[in-house]
């Protein structure tokens, strides 16, 4: 670090000190450690479960209680531990009564200038997106940002039709993005004018997880709607 | 950098060190990798200093105490192994306060770790002086580092968003100036303000004799 | 040069004639801008000129007031000020706020001028920053465009003109729908990008077209040049080298594709490259001064700006394409010297 000290044939130190010096500090700073980790433990986890909570909740209106799983090609498993190969996340939620209400799963793609990560709302009932939000970004204020609050564009939500074939093998019809002010059909977003790039990362993300997780996750409904 | 045997400073200009003389941010120019990277708000600024001097002051401390017994081979890897346990628990810390504030902060918070400013006044000041005076010492450091990041947070945030503490200055049809929250922000505020605090200690005739910003080591 | 004593003097070299001096220069670069400008004003009406004056105006006060700090003598004189501050209202968009505009002048005489040390040595073509600035600053509003010959633009302002400072301008769509029929409120180039719509080569010829306030007059950006560079006070090589290689290497896409990539014509009239070829890539300060080193610089202009275009996420790349070739001046005069008269090539 500074250029005054003058190495003058330095006394020899005892590999023996040094050992036993940073066997010392490490000692101590492993017991700190050790002590923070145990008392925060709680408190962080509960602020995870909080916020992926209130995430999931706000994409899935009336929901009191969530799970999260693995839809796997085997089947669905408990969301806990390391992703099986091959599985996609998402979370059940249901209200006070135990019935499903819907579900939820994160979706990203490339948008301006990094990932998109939305978390979109899936009823199974009307086979329809009904729920999206913003989970991370970094668009341009002012531009890409109106993702999260441009109520034009936050319509294409409500009932976004993600019906899958008959052979349940993908989406009927994949969901693109449209110029802003042309929807016409259920699978269409009205892109935001002047946004296009990151409305269509938007769409190709939610289009990208739900041709994945729906082939995967709808045949097993029946296992959700009894609870998991 | 302390300069072997120059004055013994008074406690309070010990203290006044970090928050003037020598002040991280503006003289010389340490940690600026935090400096341009967090200061998007001034809570963010504010947190991002607490928890700088928080491990300063910690990491100070314990180099202070062991500073009789820790053979000088092995001090670097010494107080890389304390500072890397402070910047952990403040992690940890943060995480338990706040997740908002974590994610806000992202990556910094573990980068404190290569905060040289940190690593230098273990070196420089906390390894030479007894507990109390290397606390005063990195006190003053902790809070010239906050003061410096706020005053680069608070003029992006009033520039880039119209607010300060997420108060509204001017109202809802304020226009933000994007650019200032975006990373090229960071180098124009950081640059106006060292116009500023040059061009005003080039004024003062008792500043003379102190550090210039160019001795210093740049990024952190 | 004293009229009234004619007299014959003999001196030993080097003789020295008559210079051309920085004023003259920049004079005449001024008289070449004044057709765009007025053709400019002829086009939006009002807010152009309003626009145009204020940012001239605040470059003119802002190097003054610079000049005044660092107690140098004014170079107000020399009409750079005045040249950046109309490049960078023409660059602009015509209803862009006056007070933005401000900002504008400020950030190109101040961060991109006279920081350096003024006129000669700065690094980046002020005007070009001050765009920069304001387009990383208002992304928003430099995209926000006015229909070009509506029939009110000598009678009223647009709304967004007097944007009360630091406030948000305000919507304008509704506004520009009714000023003129069938008005998108996209660029020729955004409308190609996005809905792969090509806006046909007549429009760019008579102005008909959205976009900054001095990018749609082609034909009298050329005749400026041809002005400048008959009289040598820019060098040829450059216009010709961004044209010629924008020009090329779109019809090598278009041969490839002609379904998505447009005719070269297109890519020549669309956007500011024409103006930035001609009188923003030949400010002397920021190009080369090696031959090699001209042809070089304005190639690499003109394949960036044509590469952002096609690949990037921006519609217009011709101000970052200047100004990444501004950057990279010094490295291509270093390797582009030619050799000493004389000189064997291995030595």
């Amino acid at each position: 670090m500074s250029g005054t000290q003058v190495i003058a044939a330095p006394a020899r130190t005892s590999s023996v000190a040094m050992i036993r010096t940073l066997g010392l500090v490490a000692t101590v700073c492993g017991i700190l450690l050790v002590l923070t980790y145990e008392n925060t433990l709680e408190a962080i986890n509960a602020n995870k479960r909080i916020a992926l909570e209130r995430a999931v909740f706000k994409v899935i209106p009336g929901a009191a209680t969530m799970k999260s799983f693995y839809a796997t090609p085997a089947g669905l498993v408990p969301g806990e531990g390391p992703m099986p190969e091959g599985a996609m996340k998402f979370y059940a939620a249901y209200d006070g009564q135990g019935g499903l209400k819907g579900l939820a799963a994160e979706a990203g793609a490339m948008g301006y200038a990094d990932m998109v990560r939305v978390l979109y709302g899936y009823d199974p009932a009307t086979e329809t997106v009904n729920g999206y939000g913003v989970v991370s970004h970094r668009e341009t204020p002012g531009i890409g940002d109106k993702i999260i609050f441009d109520q034009a564009f936050l319509k294409n939500f409500k009932a976004l039709d993600v019906r899958l074939n008959p052979g349940k093998t993908g989406l009927v019809n994949p969901v693109v993005v449209v110029k802003h002010g042309t929807k016409q059909r259920g699978w269409e977003i009205d892109a935001i004018a002047g946004a296009t790039v990151t409305s269509r990362a938007v769409a190709k993300g939610i289009n990208d997880s739900a041709q994945k997780l729906l082939p995967l996750l709808v045949p097993h409904l029946e296992q959700l709607q009894a609870g998991g | 950098m302390a300069i072997p045997g120059q004055q013994e400073l008074t406690q309070l200009e010990n203290f006044m060190e970090g928050i003037w003389k020598q002040n991280p941010v503006f003289v010389m120019l340490l940690g600026l990798c935090p400096a341009l990277a967090v200061t998007v708000s001034a809570v963010n600024a504010l947190a991002m200093g607490a928890a700088t001097t928080f491990v300063l002051l910690g990491s100070t401390l314990l180099v202070s105490l062991m500073r009789n017994f820790v053979p000088k081979e092995v001090r670097i890897a010494t107080y890389i192994v304390i500072i890397a346990t402070f910047v952990t628990i403040v992690d940890y810390l943060i995480a338990a306060i706040s997740l908002e504030l974590y994610e806000a902060l992202g990556a910094f918070i573990q980068l404190i770790v290569v905060n040289c400013m940190i690593l230098g006044r273990a070196e420089a000041h906390a390894s030479r002086n007894a507990p109390i005076r290397a606390l005063t010492n990195a006190l003053g450091m902790g809070l010239g580092f906050t003061i410096g990041l706020f005053a680069l947070g608070s003029v992006r945030e009033i520039l880039g968003s119209g607010t300060l503490f997420g108060v509204s200055l001017f109202g809802p049809d304020f226009q933000p100036w994007v650019v200032m929250v975006l990373p090229p922000g960071g180098f124009f505020v950081l640059g106006a303000w060292l116009l500023v605090f040059n061009w005003w200690r080039n004024r003062t005739p008792a500043a003379t004799g102190t550090l210039k910003p160019a001795e210093g080591h740049s990024h952190g | 040069m004293t009229a009234q004593t004619p007299q014959i003097q003999l001196r030993t070299s080097p003789h020295m004639k008559r210079g051309v001096t920085v004023e003259r220069i920049m004079l005449n670069v001024v008289l070449a801008l004044l057709p765009i400008v007025l053709f400019s004003i002829w086009q939006y009406g009002l807010s152009a000129l309003a626009l145009i004056v204020t940012v001239t105006a605040t470059c003119v006060v802002t190097e003054r007031l610079f000049n005044r700090a660092s107690r140098s003598a004014s170079t107000l004189s020399d009409w750079s000020a005045v040249i950046t501050g109309l490049l960078l209202a023409l660059t602009l968009p015509p209803a862009f706020p006056l007070w933005m505009g401000v900002v504008a002048g400020v950030a190109a005489i101040g961060l991109g001028k006279v920081l350096f040390g003024g006129i000669g040595f700065n690094v980046f073509n002020p005007a070009l920053v001050g765009r920069a600035f304001v387009q990383a600053a208002f992304p928003v509003a430099i995209t926000t465009w006015v229909p070009a010959f509506s029939p009110t633009r000598f009678s009223e302002f647009v709304p967004t003109t007097f944007t009360v400072p630091l406030m948000m301008p305000p919507d304008i769509s509704e506004w520009a729908r009714q000023a003129l029929d069938g008005f998108t409120g996209a660029t020729p180039l955004a409308r190609w990008k996005f809905e792969n719509e090509l806006t046909p080569v007549q429009d760019f010829l008579t102005g008909a077209v959205t976009a900054s306030a001095g990018e749609t007059s082609a034909i009298l950006i050329l005749l400026g040049g041809f002005y400048l560079a008959a009289r040598k006070f820019l060098d040829w090589r450059i216009p010709v080298a961004v044209l010629g290689s924008a020009a090329v290497l779109a019809w090598a896409f278009h041969l490839h594709d002609p379904g998505h990539f447009p005719e070269p014509a297109f890519v020549l009239l669309s956007g500011g490259l024409m103006l930035g070829a001609v009188f923003m890539a030949t400010d002397m300060a920021t190009s080369p001064v090696t031959p090699l080193g001209v042809w070089l610089y304005g190639i690499l202009i003109g394949v960036v700006t044509v590469s952002i275009r096609y690949f990037g996420g921006l519609t217009e790349g011709i101000m970052y394409a200047i100004l990444f070739a501004n950057a990279l001046v010094p490295l291509i005069d270093q390797y582009t010297q030619p050799k000493v008269f004389g000189q064997r090539r291995s030595s």
